[in-house]
């Protein structure tokens, strides 16, 4: 079959769900008739029509609610906010609406939302097209969180978020959409030829609250998600070490039992985000980690993060976590 | 319309109350605005432009000497106009009760509908079973027009056994699906644009279901209220929108909230018909509300509607109102109370009297007291018993995620 990149990927998870499920509706800003500023949804309203797709006037508040009412009504709402950035003036909505519905009404209203929305740097976007703001979510009871990092991963828990009866907050992380990336912006690869471009066509789900083992290894366990997976696997390559990476896939409820069972085989953990040290989700893992294989460990664990400072335009390289630090963080592990 | 007051000697403009405690309120007696003086367009063909008198103007159909006057008289008959009066009675009567149980510590909080009676009844009565109701925590009446049980209420304001949404909420933050009145969050404004996506859903499911929302002239001020009506311009969908003016957002006047000249007004801007009504008219507010179910019923889409009124009582339980106004303002209002306006009505067309409405005053307050009673079979504020603590763990996802069930296990019960 022929390769996919991440966008080809995610549009064919749109295209399934709206041909299978007549209660998917799509929209957000410029996704209609444009089909998307990163092209996600190129194609699907001509398709399926301007009821079923349709650009929504420029209010990600009014996104988030319009969501949730139509998923309150019986439809299964894919909304797009065009980049994670732009999400906050949806939080409310999100946080004390969507996420809260079910259990404020006792289970008798629930909405089944999904809000993709492209996430992280690499793209020299700056403050306000780099963030990635997923600890804002995962802080949120109510809520699922899920980060793709592959075009095959992105199709199948796209579907599995669409197909989820709870609100799923996606996070696509937009430096992948057209290839991996290694951690060298002078390095522009494809997703051609790639094992995880390697898409099938027709549905299939990969099951939420799953991590993915990318790479089998003994010495030290690399935990990443998104962009940073990939990072992270030219790092483990540069490093020399043995090392099992895992891409989380989901943030909320997370695979810890694979996380665990990880750490205490090797001894030794380095977290991996693209996002703000502080209180990012990188602190939850490693607490867990630390509750659950502290007897295991054999060396302090070490998160490779985002600096606690606001995303820099051309100095991005020296924010985003580089194969180099994270390469350092796996050898101190090895040295204690 | 009522001119805006502001101060001038500030720096910038600030809105100020008509009157301040110590002060004499006086709205200068009756509305100026008379039952008659705005016509009726056609709901299936009228233009937003065609209702800007309306939106400017006060729209009535009970005039001061409770006479039914005018093309918006709805000709409602007398069991339909009893059946309001009783329900009106019945929120009352039922809130009355409640705010004394929260005096004497047997509900944590309350907050009443006192002056604002007839808004939700009067609109939900006119309109059908099936269209959805999304109210803030100021229409918990419309829950009685579509049946439901006060005893169900009252377990839900205790947070007992027996409350519907296992004691999570606050009280007065009702849920009744059954009725298709849909949960009551506390954010402000957050319903208002909800209700625009729930009458998408209806319009692309191609249901004859309308969807109702109101929110404050407060909470105008919130983004959810824009989104709402710029969504509801841009998409059509079957909704009516409602702006319930009654002066004050707990301490906040009005004329804090705006520097706009009626919140009707600000719908014609985004080419919605916009109305002005006499919330305390019983009659004008069903006659509106069937007016523009009428609209959205015949694929023309929303309505927006300012409901003008006066909240009689006081914010929440935990409010003073004596700190801000004067205590008398209530008295004076130009639109009276809506519960004495329509039985004056209803005596004066020869359908009521005085001894009737003593007998359903006190066959309500009987019904309160039992219902009160049997509630409390389920569980009081002060000595439960309570939903079991399991239900902090339950419905926060469809299935309960392992987390959370480790959370639970780890409280023990």
């Amino acid at each position: 079959m022929p390769d996919m990149n991440m966008i080809k990927s995610l549009n064919s998870a749109l295209s399934i769900s709206l041909k299978q499920d007549p209660n998917v509706v799509i929209f957000g800003e410029d996704v209609g008739y444009f089909g998307g500023v990163f092209r996600v949804t190129e194609g699907l309203q001509k398709e399926y029509g301007p009821h079923r797709v349709f650009d929504s006037p420029l209010a990600e508040g009014g996104i988030a609610a319009i969501a949730m009412g139509m998923g309150l009504n019986g439809l299964r709402p894919v909304a797009e906010i065009q980049f994670a950035d732009y999400i906050f003036p949806a939080y409310d909505q999100i946080v004390n609406e969507i996420a809260k519905l079910r259990h404020r009404s006792g289970g008798e209203f629930s909405s089944p939302v999904t809000i993709r929305t492209p996430a992280g740097g690499g793209i020299k976007g700056g403050h306000h097209h780099s963030q990635s703001p997923e600890a804002q979510f995962t802080h949120t009871p109510g809520l699922k969180v899920v980060y793709c990092s592959t075009p095959y991963n992105a199709k199948g828990l796209l579907l599995a978020s669409i197909e989820c009866n709870d609100p799923v907050i996606f996070f696509e992380p937009k430096r992948c959409y057209r290839g991996p990336f290694y951690g060298d912006p002078h390095n522009v690869p494809t997703w051609n030829g790639h094992p995880d471009a390697d898409v099938p066509e027709d549905h299939y789900i990969v099951p939420l609250e799953q991590a993915r083992i990318v790479r089998e290894g003994s010495a030290c366990t690399v935990i990443a998600y998104g962009t940073m997976v990939h990072v992270a696997e030219q790092a483990i390559k540069d490093s020399g070490i043995d090392c099992e990476l895992i891409d989380l896939q989901t943030l909320v409820p997370w695979d810890r039992d694979t996380v665990v069972n990880s750490v205490k085989k090797t001894g030794r953990c380095v977290i991996v985000h693209e996002a703000p040290k502080t209180s990012g989700f990188g602190a939850e893992m490693s607490a867990s980690v630390q509750e659950r294989c502290f007897y295991h460990l054999e060396a302090p664990i070490q998160r490779v993060t985002g600096w606690d400072t606001p995303f820099p335009h051309t100095t991005e390289w020296d924010y985003l976590p580089s194969p180099q630090r994270i390469a350092e963080a796996i050898k101190k592990t090895q040295e204690e | 319309m009522t001119e805006r007051l502001t101060a001038t000697t500030a720096p910038y403009t600030i809105g100020i109350p008509p009157f301040r405690p110590g002060e004499d309120a006086d709205f200068g007696g009756a509305f100026k605005e008379q039952p008659g003086d705005l016509w009726r367009p056609d709901p299936a063909t009228c233009s937003s432009d065609d209702t800007a008198p309306h939106a400017r103007g006060l729209l009535r159909v009970l005039n001061d000497n409770g006479e039914a006057k005018g093309e918006w008289d709805p000709k409602l008959d007398a069991t339909e106009l009893i059946q309001g009066l009783e329900y009106m009675m019945r929120l009352r009567i039922f809130d009355d009760r409640m705010i004394k149980m929260q005096r004497t510590g047997k509900l944590s909080f309350y907050m009443r509908s006192f002056g604002e009676e007839a808004v939700a009844i009067a609109q939900t009565m006119a309109l059908e079973a099936q269209d959805w109701v999304f109210p803030s925590y100021r229409q918990p009446g419309a829950q009685f027009v579509r049946g439901r049980d006060m005893v169900s209420m009252i377990c839900h304001c205790i947070g007992n056994t027996e409350d519907n949404v296992r004691g999570r909420q606050m009280p007065v933050h009702y849920t009744y699906k059954e009725g298709r009145f849909i949960s009551i969050s506390s954010p402000v404004g957050t319903q208002f644009s909800q209700a625009v996506g729930v009458a998408m859903a209806s319009a692309y499911q191609n249901k004859d279901e309308v969807c109702i929302s109101w929110l404050g002239d407060g909470t105008s001020a919130q983004g959810d209220y824009h989104y709402a009506l710029n969504f509801a311009s841009t998409f059509k969908p079957p909704v009516i929108l409602n702006v319930v003016n009654n002066q004050w957002a707990i301490s906040t006047h009005a004329n804090l909230a705006t520097g706009g000249r009626t919140f009707a007004e600000r719908g014609l801007a985004y080419d919605i018909p916009s109305f002005r009504v006499d919330g305390n008219d019983f009659l004008a507010l069903y006659s509106i509300t069937k007016w523009a179910r009428d609209r959205a019923s015949a694929g023309m889409g929303p309505t927006h509607i300012e409901v003008y009124t006066y909240r009689a009582g006081a914010h929440s339980s935990s409010d003073d109102p004596s700190a801000y106004r004067p205590n008398d303002e209530a008295s004076c209002w130009p639109g009276g109370d809506p519960i004495q306006r329509l039985k004056e009505h209803l005596v004066l067309i020869g359908e009521w009297d005085e001894e009737k409405h003593e007998a359903l005053a006190q066959k309500i307050d009987d019904e309160v007291m039992a219902a009160y009673k049997e509630a409390c079979e389920f569980g009081d504020l002060a000595s439960g018993p309570y939903p079991p603590a399991s239900t902090i763990f339950t419905e926060v996802y469809e299935t309960v995620p392992w987390h959370i069930q480790e959370q639970r296990e780890e409280l023990g019960k």
